[in-house]
C-alpha cells in the first residue's frame, strides 16, 4: 500500500544566557563537574527559583522570528518525574500558557517551498547529566551525576505535523536552526547538545485524513541522523502495516552505530507528569511595549536577506540561499561587498574557494583567516586584471596560510598578470614557431589543438599571460 | 521575675542600660532549658555555642557605646524548616536527619543583621506536617501549660519554647495555622503575615503557596519588633511582596475606636468548646467597651476550605518533597537499583502523615483526576478568597477563635486524622486567602490558654496588631506564664 509519512518535531534549543534560567550560576559549557551549581540549581531544601529576564527576552525573540504570537500572560508549571540528574524530581516548564503560539516558517525541497507550522515555543530548565561507571549503563555499578547543566535555560519549539517526508524534516532543522543563529539566541550546537532534537513519526494511507499511530524518534544528535533515523522508521513502519501488523505508541531510540531505532519505553510504560502551576513563581507579563521593542532589534533574517541578495544584488535565487543559510557567511558576504567587490564575483569565490578551505581546515566562516576586506582587495586584482582567476586561487592559498595582503603578495611572487601586447605577442609567435605539427593540426580543423598551444604560453608565463589576450592574439596568428 | 520570662522589649531596655549582659541573659535562658527541656523537649537541636559567641558580640557593641537594634542579644528559637547555614535543618524527618545547609534563610540573614541570638532549632510535625507536633520524626513535644497536652502544630516547638521560657521569641511557619493554632494552645502570640510578607527563601517548603513564616512571642510588641526584623521584599523569592514595611511598633497605640470588627458567623459552628465560644464572645465585648464597632458577616465558602486545603496543600507537597529521594542528601535506603532505592528511602525515613499527604496529593495532580479534585480545589480557594474580599468591603478585621477547642491530650487524636485536621478549620482559609491573621491569648478554659484570632486585610498587619494590642493592655493574659518548674 501507498503510505504517507507525518512527522512532527520537538526541537530543544539551549539559550546563550551567561547565567542559569532560575539562578545565577554559570552556563559555561565544558566546565569541571559540579562546579557551576548553587543551592538553587541543585534543588535543595528552601531554595526558590527567580526567572532571569535574559530567558524571557530569547523567547519572546525566537516567538517573534518563527511569526508566533507572544501571549501577554502565560506562566511556569511544574512537570513531575523521578529522574536522578534531576535535583528536584520536577523540572519547571510551561504547559497549558507557553510563551509563544501558532506561528510558522518556510521551507524549500527541490525546489518546492513549503510553510511549516509552529504549534508552540515554551521555556524550561535543562537537567543534569548521569555519567555511569563502566562500558554502558545496563552493566555499570553506579553513576555520577554531573549538575552543571541543570538549570541551563532551555526553549522547547515544536511543529505542526506538516512534515511529509524525512527530507523535510532536515529542512525544517537547518531552517530552524538557521533563524536561531541569526537572531542570536543559541549556539546552535549539536555536538554540545544545545540543540536536540525528537521525532514523532507515523504512516496513514495516502488519502486518509485520520492519524496513523505514531513512534517517537529520541536522542537524534545530528541533522543527518535525523533524516537516516526518520527514513528508517518509515520502512519499519510501512513493513509492519504491510505485514497486517500495528504500530505500537511507544518511544525509540536512534542506534547511529546500528543505523536502527529501538524501542525504549511503550505508552503504557509513560509517565504522568501530574502538571500543576509553579508556586514557587509568579506569571510572566509580558507588555506590548517589551514584545515591539525586541521586534525592532530583531535582524533581517534568512528569507528576507536572501530576497535582498537576489534583488539587489543579482545573485540567483539558489546562490542567495546558499549565502544566507549561515548569517556569519551572509555577514562575511555582505562585507566583500560593502568593500567594493562585484557581488557575483564574490559569491563565487564564497560558495567556491572560501567554503572548500573552511570544510577542509575544518573552520567556522567567523574564524576564517581571509578576512572580508582582504578577499574583496584580492577579488578587485582580478577586475583590474593585475591577477587571473587562476592565479588568484594560489595568491589565495597564501592569504589564508599566511594572513598577508593579497598585493604584497602578488608583488612578491611576481604574479602580476602580463597584459602586454608586445611581451605576449613574442611569446605566442616563439610557441607558434617551435609547434609546427599543432599548427598543421588546427588548419586542418582540429580544435583541440588551439588548447595545447595555449597551455604551453601558459607554462613559458608561468600562468601569468592574461588568458583572454592570448586566446585572441593565437587565434588572429593563426587565422 | 526570671530573665528568660521577660518581653523582648524589657529584655532590650535592660540590655541597653547596661542592666543585664546579653551573655548573662542566654545564660539564664541556656539555665532554663536546661531545666524544663526534658519534660517540654521543644528543641530539636541547640546552638548554645553560636548563641554565646553571638551574644558576646553584642556585649563587644553595647561596652563600645553602639546603638543596639531591638532584637539584639536576645535568645531566639527557629523552626527547623528554616535553613541555618552551618546547623542541622531537619524538617523533625528522618529523611533529613543530618542535613546541614550550605546557606542561611532570608530571614535569618535578617535576624543576623539584627544581631539576634539562635539558641536552638525548635521540633515541629514533620515538614510541618500536622497540628499536634507529635507527627515529628523525633519526639512530641509537650504543652507547658500540661505536660500531658499537645502544644499544637506544626510549630508546637517554637511555641512551647516561648510558652516554657526557653526562648524570648520564635519563628514558626504557618500553612494552614501551624504559627496560631500552637500559640493558641500556648498562651503566646502568633503571627501569620500577608503570603508574601515575610521572604520564604530558605524555608523548607511544604505548600508554597500557603506557606509563610512568623513570629511566636509573649505579647503584641515583641511581635511587631520581629516583624520589623523579617518583614520585606526579598529578591530570592519571586512571590514577595515589593513594598516597604511600616514601622509596626508604631500601630500600637491602643486607639481603636471605630475600628469595624466583622464576626462572620461561619466560624462559630457547633462542635466548637463552650468555654473557648465564651472567651472569644467575652473578648469582642471587650473590643466593644474600647471604642471598636461589630458586626456579623457571612463568608458562605468557608464550609469548603479544609476540604480545597486538604487538595492543594497535598498536591504541593507531593511535589514539593519529591526531591528527597537519597540520590544528593539525606537519608538513603538500600536498594539494587536507582527505583527500588527510591522507594526504601522514602519508604523508611517519611512518618506516615507525610506520607498520607504525599499520597494524596499524587493522587489529587494525577491525570484524569487533576480537574475533578485540585482544579476544583483552586476554583473553591477563589471563592474563599472572595468571601474575604466582600467581608472586607464593611469591616476593617474579622474576629474568630483561632481553634475551636483549647490544646488536648497527647495521643487524643493522633489515630484520626480528620479530627486533627479539624483543629485548623479557622485558620485554614486565611491562608487561601493569603490574609494576615494574629492568634493572641483571650482566656483560659479548664486552665489552658484560650486564643483569639484577628484577621485583617492584605498588608493589613498594622490594623490587626493595632486591635490586638489595644485588647492586651485590658488584660494579665500576657503577662501569665505556663507554671512549669514551678511546683506544679
Amino acid at each position: 500500500m501507498a503510505y504517507e509519512t507525518v512527522i512532527g518535531l520537538e526541537v530543544h534549543t539551549e539559550l546563550k544566557t551567561h547565567s542559569k534560567i532560575f539562578c545565577g550560576c554559570s552556563t559555561q559549557f565544558g566546565s569541571e563537574q559540579n562546579t557551576n551549581v548553587c543551592p538553587v540549581c541543585l534543588g535543595l531544601p528552601g531554595v526558590l527559583p527567580v526567572v532571569n529576564e535574559k530567558v524571557i527576552e530569547y523567547a519572546v525573540r525566537a516567538g517573534l522570528a518563527l511569526n508566533c504570537e507572544i501571549l501577554p500572560f502565560s506562566k511556569f508549571d511544574r512537570k513531575n518525574y523521578y529522574y536522578p540528574d534531576l535535583p528536584k524530581n520536577f523540572q519547571t516548564s510551561q504547559q497549558d500558557l507557553p510563551i509563544a503560539l501558532k506561528g510558522h516558517l518556510d521551507i524549500e525541497v527541490n525546489g518546492v517551498k513549503k510553510r511549516i507550522g509552529i504549534t508552540r515555543i515554551h521555556m524550561e530548565e535543562d537537567a543534569g547529566k548521569l555519567v555511569h561507571a563502566g562500558n554502558s549503563i545496563t552493566d555499570s555499578d553506579y553513576a555520577l551525576v554531573d549538575y552543571n547543566r541543570t538549570g541551563v535555560p532551555l526553549l522547547e519549539i515544536v511543529s505542526e505535523p506538516d512534515l511529509r517526508s524525512p527530507e523535510e524534516a532536515k529542512a525544517y532543522l537547518e531552517k530552524l536552526k538557521s533563524i536561531l543563529e541569526y537572531i542570536d539566541v543559541s549556539d546552535c550546537k549539536m555536538e554540545e547538545g544545545s540543540l536536540r532534537c525528537d521525532a514523532n513519526i507515523s504512516l496513514r494511507p495516502v488519502g486518509a485524513s485520520e492519524f496513523g499511530t505514531k513512534a517517537e524518534l529520541k536522542n537524534v544528535n545530528s541533522f543527518r541522523s535525523v533524516q537516516r533515523g526518520l527514513e528508517y522508521e518509515e520502512l519499519r513502519q510501512a513493513e509492519l502495516l504491510d505485514d497486517g501488523g500495528k504500530v505500537i505508541q511507544e518511544t525509540r531510540s536512534w542506534d547511529e552505530a546500528r543505523g536502527i531505532t529501538v524501542s525504549m519505553r511503550s505508552k503504557e510504560q509513560a509517565h504522568d507528569y501530574r502538571f500543576f502551576p509553579e508556586p514557587d513563581l509568579v506569571p510572566i507579563m509580558v507588555a506590548k511595549e517589551f514584545v515591539d521593542s525586541v521586534r525592532d532589534s530583531l535582524p533581517e533574517l534568512p528569507d528576507a536577506r536572501q530576497k535582498r541578495l537576489s534583488e539587489q544584488c543579482g545573485l540567483s535565487e539558489y546562490d542567495a540561499g546558499v549565502i544566507t543559510a549561515s548569517r556569519a557567511m551572509a555577514d562575511y558576504f555582505d562585507a566583500v561587498v560593502a568593500e567594493g567587490a562585484d557581488a557575483k564575483t564574490a559569491a563565487n569565490w564564497l560558495m567556491g574557494e572560501v567554503s572548500k578551505h573552511l570544510n577542509n581546515e575544518n573552520v567556522s566562516v567567523a574564524d576564517c583567516p581571509v578576512k572580508p576586506l582582504a578577499l574583496a582587495h584580492m577579488l578587485q586584482l582580478i577586475d583590474k586584471g593585475t591577477i587571473s582567476g587562476k592565479i588568484a586561487k594560489t595568491v589565495f592559498e597564501e592569504m589564508w596560510a599566511s594572513g598577508k595582503d593579497p598585493e604584497m603578495i602578488v608583488k612578491e611572487k611576481g604574479l602580476v598578470q602580463i597584459s602586454d601586447v608586445s611581451e605576449i605577442v613574442a611569446i605566442v609567435d616563439a610557441v607558434i614557431a617551435a609547434n609546427p605539427q599543432s599548427v598543421e593540426d588546427y588548419k586542418a580543423g582540429k580544435q583541440k589543438a588551439i588548447g595545447f598551444l595555449v597551455g604551453q604560453i601558459m607554462k613559458q608565463t608561468k600562468g601569468r599571460a592574461n588568458p583572454e589576450m592570448v586566446n585572441k592574439l593565437l587565434v588572429e596568428r593563426l587565422g | 521575675m526570671d530573665l528568660h520570662q521577660q518581653t523582648i522589649e524589657a529584655l532590650h531596655a535592660a540590655l541597653s542600660n547596661k542592666q543585664i549582659s546579653a551573655e548573662e541573659l542566654t545564660q539564664d535562658v541556656l539555665k532554663r532549658i536546661d531545666a524544663v527541656e526534658a519534660s517540654v523537649k521543644a528543641y530539636l537541636t541547640l546552638t548554645p555555642e553560636i548563641a554565646l559567641e553571638q551574644a558576646r558580640a553584642v556585649d563587644a557593641k553595647i561596652k563600645r557605646g553602639d546603638a543596639i537594634s531591638p532584637l539584639a542579644g536576645i535568645p531566639g528559637a527557629i523552626k527547623d524548616n528554616i535553613c541555618t547555614k552551618g546547623t542541622r535543618t531537619s524538617c523533625a524527618s528522618k529523611i533529613l536527619d543530618k542535613f546541614v545547609p550550605p546557606y542561611d534563610a532570608t530571614v535569618i540573614e535578617k535576624l543576623a543583621a539584627q544581631d539576634a541570638v539562635m539558641v536552638g532549632k525548635a521540633n515541629m510535625d514533620e515538614f510541618a506536617m500536622g497540628g499536634s507536633t507529635e507527627n515529628s520524626g523525633y519526639h512530641p513535644t509537650h504543652n507547658p501549660w500540661d505536660l500531658a497536652a499537645v502544644p499544637g502544630g506544626s510549630s508546637g516547638g517554637s511555641a512551647a519554647a516561648v510558652a516554657a521560657g526557653e526562648a524570648v521569641w520564635a519563628l514558626g511557619s504557618d500553612t494552614g495555622g501551624s504559627i496560631r493554632q500552637p500559640a493558641a494552645y500556648c498562651g503566646t502570640v502568633g503571627l501569620k503575615p500577608t503570603y508574601g510578607r515575610v521572604s520564604r527563601y530558605g524555608l523548607v517548603a511544604y505548600a508554597s503557596s500557603l506557606d509563610q513564616i512568623g513570629p511566636i512571642t509573649r505579647t503584641v510588641t515583641d511581635s511587631a519588633l520581629v516583624m520589623n526584623a523579617i518583614c520585606g521584599y526579598d529578591a530570592k523569592d519571586s512571590t514577595s511582596i515589593a513594598a516597604d514595611c511600616p514601622d509596626y511598633t508604631k500601630a500600637l497605640t491602643r486607639d481603636i475606636k471605630g475600628l469595624k470588627i466583622g464576626l462572620p458567623k461561619e466560624y462559630f459552628v457547633s462542635g466548637m468548646d463552650a468555654d473557648v465560644e465564651k472567651a472569644i464572645y467575652q473578648a469582642i465585648d471587650q473590643l466593644v467597651a474600647l471604642g471598636a464597632e461589630y458586626k456579623e458577616v457571612s463568608m458562605p465558602h468557608t464550609q469548603y476550605a479544609l476540604s480545597a486545603y486538604y487538595m492543594i496543600a497535598p498536591a504541593e507537597a507531593s511535589s514539593n518533597l519529591a526531591r528527597y529521594d537519597g540520590v544528593s542528601y539525606g537519608y538513603r535506603g538500600e536498594g539494587n537499583d536507582i527505583v527500588s532505592m527510591y522507594k526504601t528511602t522514602r519508604s523508611e525515613a517519611f512518618g506516615d502523615e507525610v506520607k498520607r499527604r504525599i499520597m494524596l496529593g499524587t493522587y489529587a495532580l494525577s491525570s484524569g483526576y487533576y480537574d475533578a479534585y485540585y482544579l476544583r480545589a483552586l476554583k473553591v480557594r477563589s471563592l474563599v478568597k472572595r468571601d474575604f474580599d466582600r467581608a472586607f468591603a464593611d469591616v476593617d478585621v474579622l474576629v474568630t477563635p483561632t481553634a475551636p477547642t483549647t490544646a488536648f491530650k497527647l495521643g487524643e487524636k493522633s489515630s484520626d486524622p480528620l479530627a486533627m485536621y479539624l483543629q485548623d478549620v479557622c485558620t485554614i482559609p486565611v491562608n487561601l486567602a493569603g490574609v494576615p491573621a494574629i492568634s493572641l491569648p483571650c482566656g483560659f478554659a479548664g486552665g489552658m490558654p484560650v486564643g483569639m484570632q484577628i484577621i485583617g486585610k492584605p498588608l493589613g498587619e498594622e490594623t490587626i496588631l493595632r486591635a490586638a494590642y489595644a485588647y492586651e493592655q485590658e488584660h494579665d493574659f500576657a503577662a501569665r506564664r505556663a507554671p512549669l518548674g514551678e511546683g506544679k
